[in-house]
């Protein structure tokens, strides 16, 4: 099984280490005709305008939509939320364009600039029931987008309390005032932290289980033959996980 | 740790001492999300525009970009705050300003503007000649220049979390850039082939800590983010910097000294996507228009910004 990673900018080598440290491999996308080797998309973090400004450069976004379309499961990190996002505020003077598909408003930068990107335990119920391991994940806020509205349709998975009530952990925040970081439609996953610069991969056995599902349901019309042909990159050594 | 008279010597992960605040890996992160990406100079909000509209995945907030402090002389200090906030509001990619090496009053104020990322850099006129900023003193996240193995690891060290190759800034020639990018790779490559039991030799040969020295070794690169600057004046150039194992690249004066700005910006952001494929190169190189007049490093009278700091 191949999955791939839209390699035009960002976390995409983070993303490929943590699919390997899961046994799977993890092919590089930079061109439209690439997607037909996969059976699932991974949409890294990074700067999602120079993303969505690469991708408009090299004609990806009717490939990208066909593929969220068809049923493939796509699973977005940070600026790949705000790409997979029906509707995104908070975007650059003109706009962005998006792939869309998820039913849900994104509000770019959400929590700030750098100064106010932080490290937080958040409780992950769904996730923990299904891959085990403990009840909280180490979630890695970069610069992050937040989630304000969802539709019927969406799964919350993830929520944070919101950026006035963080770092006051005293105050007992009410309902209201939580902000949703990670969520899941059918066959689209995404979250406003990053998973790929931690150590621990249960989102990325997670995601594996949504595109294992799939691929059974459609029965043998993922070909994985392709693999060989992708494998011609050099391995690149990558970063540490940073821990503390 | 305070107070318990307990010390660690070398933590783990080899890199401590940070902030509870802002972590080591908040710090990297950005780094990590600006991977495979170009950082463009700019000196007021038209330009930060233009290269947010070509798809840079940060810009350099400056009041002169390195070529024009070059031909202008004088002492270079960090910008206006003013301006700086006037880029930070019409952009909303990360926005990184220039702070003088060792002069960390400039980076409590570029810290208290809430830019994302400060560049000690030789670029400006040094304030102290023999030491950097603690940089594990800030929330902010820093990037510094190297020009080699050893230089690259005394900044991560003081708590970079991110390295730029220094090259040499201004001259649109990549000569010295490729040199030193050679350099750090190299000694990477001699220090993975090595003996453990020479490596405490090799450490103080380059006059680098034991422990970073070691991590460098077992990783096979840079504990953190590495980007080439200085002299990147051509997608070619970025390619270039970008095939000899670079994470991505700083572009000064090469997009706004040449003839077609949004143009060339483009192109280089275009190149370090695909910069293993020489199709795609051979495309987006094609009718740039004039690039920046570049300076032969052989006179002896263009100054070495590079040499200037240890």
């Amino acid at each position: 099984m191949a999955v791939g990673v839209l390699a035009l900018q960002g976390s995409f080598n983070e993303h490929i280490a943590a699919l390997k440290r899961v046994g799977v491999k993890g092919v590089q996308i930079r061109k439209p005709e690439q997607l037909q080797s996969v059976s699932a998309l991974i949409i890294p973090g990074g700067e999602s305008t120079t993303m969505a400004k690469l991708a408009e450069y090299h004609n990806l976004f009717p490939a990208l939509r066909e593929f969220v379309k068809m049923g493939k499961p796509v699973w977005g990190t940070c600026a790949g939320l705000i790409f997979l996002a029906e509707k995104a505020i908070g975007q650059k003077t003109g706009g962005q364009e998006l792939i869309g598909g998820l039913d849900c408003t994104v509000h770019r930068n959400f929590f700030g600039s750098q100064i106010q990107s932080f490290e937080a335990e958040i409780p992950i119920p769904e996730i923990a029931a299904k891959e085990g391991g403990p009840p909280s994940f180490r979630g890695v806020f970069i610069r992050a987008p937040g989630i304000l509205e969802v539709g019927p349709e969406v799964q919350v998975l993830a929520d944070v309390p919101a950026p006035s009530t963080v770092g006051s952990l005293e105050d007992n925040a009410g309902p209201e005032k939580k902000v949703i970081v990670a969520v899941r439609q059918g066959n689209l996953l995404a979250t406003a932290f990053h998973p790929e610069l931690t150590a621990d991969t249960r989102w990325h056995s997670y995601f594996l289980k949504m595109v294992n599902e799939t691929s059974e349901e459609a029965s043998s019309s993922t070909s994985l033959s392709s693999e060989e042909l992708s494998s011609s990159d050099p391995s690149k050594y990558d970063l540490p996980i940073f821990q503390q | 740790m305070a107070g318990s008279g307990v010390v660690t010597v070398y933590g783990n992960g080899a890199i401590t001492e940070t902030s509870k605040q802002s972590p080591f890996s908040v710090k990297v992160g950005l780094a990590q999300m600006l991977r495979g990406g170009v950082i463009m100079d700019v000196v007021n909000a038209e330009q930060a525009r233009i290269a947010e509209e070509a798809g840079a995945c940060a810009v350099m907030a400056l009041e002169r970009v390195p070529a024009d402090i070059r031909a202008q002389g004088g002492v270079a200090r960090m910008s206006d705050p003013q301006l700086i906030k006037e880029i930070k509001q019409a952009v909303t990619i990360p926005v990184m300003a220039k702070a003088r090496i060792g002069h960390f009053v400039e980076a409590q104020i570029l810290e208290a503007i809430g830019i994302d990322y400060v560049d000690e850099s030789e670029v400006l006129t040094l304030a102290d000649d023999e030491n950097h900023i603690n940089k594990h003193n800030f929330r902010i996240p820093f990037v510094c220049g190297c020009r080699n193995l050893g230089e690259a690891l005394r900044r991560v060290r003081e708590g970079a979390a991110m390295i730029r190759t220094k090259g040499e800034a201004g001259t649109g020639n990549i000569i010295e850039a490729v040199r030193h990018v050679r350099s750090v790779m190299g000694d990477i490559r001699v220090l993975r082939n090595m003996d453990d039991d020479e490596v405490f030799t090799f450490a103080k040969k380059i006059q680098a800590p034991y422990d970073l020295v070691m991590q460098t070794k077992q990783l096979g690169r840079l504990p953190v983010v590495h980007f080439a600057a200085g002299g990147v004046a051509t997608p070619a150039d970025a390619a270039l910097m970008m095939q000899l194992g670079c994470d991505g690249v700083f572009v000064g004066s090469g997009v706004f000294k040449s003839g077609d700005p949004a143009r060339r910006a483009r192109a280089i952001v275009q190149a370090v996507t695909h910069y293993s494929d020489p199709q795609v190169l051979a495309d987006i190189s094609c009718g740039l228009g004039e690039a920046m007049v570049g300076i032969n490093l052989n006179d002896e009278k263009v100054e070495r910004y590079a040499n200037r700091s240890e």
